[in-house]
């Protein structure tokens, strides 16, 4: 029953790893913007819900109606002023100025609000457990983390294959110069793609802060977690990424319940894995063949 | 009557190379213009020029009485001019009736909703769900054409439409845009094949290396297109 228990828990886990790579990996599949800041940016949403929910004295999950739109506004201001500058140069030129982002978000943080770990107050609901028959407990943060990841996933899959903006952003992604050459405003489309993945980094970022410790350089290890289940997923694929996401949790957990300390090389080691053995990630295939028979 | 596009003085570079020497054309509303000339002569960099794609170094583009050289590609779909690109370009991971949509996205007007298309198109109604990587080289062609349509173009410019079709297919190709051609839109055609081109425009361009080499009436002896084509002067010619 352990193991049972701890592969539920990989699952759940994995969920918040898809929550944070999402926004990573629509990124990269529309703007080929690699956003090596993306894992900061949401450390910066845990900040700011934890500055609202202390100065307000309510739990964190209060302060999404603030905290997201202003994630998402923040990604549209980074995108014009900043990203959309460094995409002119060239995408590697995007890399070096979101490694530059990563930095100074880092140190700022540490400045402001000292390299201490902080918790988020999550309520009631942050000791609460879901037990099912005798042996089986999900702890309820976790449960909401995922349901959430699925939420956010189905209304992005959705909005990407109903609207009129999915349409956009699926031909900006095809084939960038003959989306414009057809009429796309490829800028709206790139501002609303970037406050998109920004805003669903700061919700990641207040699960992660309310699950465990963080502070100024968690993102860090956040950003490697999420590329593994963007990678390992399969680039442009959200339901990839999800499961790319739950693989990564459940090598963690299940290995972390052998010898803790083997948890994470347990983590990069499957990476690696998946990298040697089938590049493209485990959930690409069909899509990436028929795009390469149309433009080959 | 004025002209819808008038071009004057246009030089064009990729980067040191020079694509296009001071190429003057005009375009009078309802016409429909070939644009012929070998491999590498300018033909398309002309076209993706004309629809914004590229910036010229010098020269103007005045499209319907306005200077529009600087104008970006969406504004000028808005005010009726529409790309068919060389080789298709469809959007691999979009259904036909997706593709269609996108190119109406900054239509100039509401002349052509989606059933109007169809009806047009009968080529690729019954395709409509299907994506573009499942269809033929003449139906992905048909649609092509068709996403340019939905932006209800004054201007339509069609780059080598009949590049890698079968002869029937370019015919029903060239029978649909002879319907367009009634209903008032004006076009602008590059075509490798010369008979097809001056049976389908009623007046014929030839480019030679970058630089306008003939202009002249559709009812041109094909002979002399063929001398500006090559850079002979008539009679050269072994």
């Amino acid at each position: 029953m352990t193991w049972v228990n701890a592969v539920l828990q990989g699952l759940l886990q994995g969920g918040i790893y898809a929550l944070i790579a999402c926004g990573l990996s629509l990124a990269f599949g529309v703007m080929r913007v690699v956003n090596l800041a993306h894992g900061d940016l949401a450390v910066c949403g845990a900040y700011l819900a934890m500055v609202i929910s202390s100065g307000l004295g309510v739990p964190v999950w209060y302060t999404l109606p603030l905290v997201l739109p202003a994630a998402f506004v923040f990604g549209m201001v980074l995108q014009v002023t900043l990203l959309r500058r460094a995409l002119r140069t060239g995408e590697i030129a995007t890399v070096l100025v979101t490694f530059g982002l990563s930095i100074m978000i880092e140190n700022l943080l540490q400045e402001g609000a000292t390299a201490n770990d902080r918790v988020l107050n999550a309520g009631a609901i942050g000791v609460a457990a879901l037990h099912v028959g005798g042996q089986i407990t999900l702890p309820w943060l976790f449960t909401a983390a995922f349901l959430t990841a699925c939420a956010v996933l189905s209304g992005l899959q959705l909005l990407l294959s109903r609207t009129s903006w999915g349409r956009k952003v699926r031909a900006i992604a095809d084939d960038i110069d003959t989306a414009r050459l057809v009429g796309v405003r490829v800028g709206p489309v790139f501002a609303s793609v970037a406050g998109i993945a920004v805003a669903t980094a700061a919700l990641a970022g207040i699960f992660i802060g309310a699950i465990g410790n963080f502070n100024p350089l968690t993102g860090e290890s956040t950003l490697i977690f999420a590329f593994e289940a963007v990678v390992i997923g399969g680039l442009g694929s959200l339901w990839g990424t999800l499961a790319g996401g739950m693989a990564l949790g459940v090598t963690q957990v299940v290995v972390g319940e052998l010898n803790q300390a083997y948890a994470v090389l347990a983590v990069h080691l499957l990476f690696l894995l998946v990298l040697a053995v089938r590049p493209a990630g485990l959930f690409a295939g069909g899509q990436q063949a028929r795009t390469a028979q149309v433009t080959g | 009557m004025t002209a819808l596009l008038e071009i004057s003085g246009l030089d064009v570079y990729y980067g040191d190379f020079q694509a296009l020497f001071g190429v003057e054309l005009s375009v009078r509303r309802g016409q429909a213009l070939a644009l012929v000339g070998a491999n590498g002569a300018g033909k398309t960099t002309l076209l993706r020029t004309v629809a914004g794609a590229i910036g010229p170094a010098r020269g103007t583009v005045r499209y319907d009485g306005d200077d529009i050289t600087a104008t970006v590609p969406y504004r000028r779909i808005r005010r009726g001019i529409a790309l068919v690109p060389e080789g298709r370009r469809l959007f691999p991971s979009l259904t036909v009736e997706e593709n269609i949509l996108v190119g109406a996205a900054a239509a100039a007007s509401d002349a052509w909703p989606l059933d109007r298309i169809y009806q047009a198109f009968p080529l690729i109604a019954r395709r409509r769900k299907h994506r573009g990587s499942q269809l033929s080289g003449g139906e992905q062609q048909a649609v092509a054409i068709a996403r340019a349509m939905a932006a209800a173009p004054s201007l339509l410019l069609l780059d080598e439409i009949s590049l890698g079709l079968a002869p029937v297919v370019v015919g029903e190709l060239y029978q649909m845009l002879a319907a367009l051609r009634e209903s008032g839109a004006t076009l602008v055609i590059v075509e490798q094949d010369l008979r097809r081109a001056l049976a389908a425009c009623d007046e014929v361009v030839c480019l030679l290396e970058g630089r306008v080499a003939l202009t002249a009436p559709s009812s041109v002896d094909r002979e002399d297109v063929i001398a500006a084509y090559f850079g002979n002067t008539r009679g050269d010619r072994a």
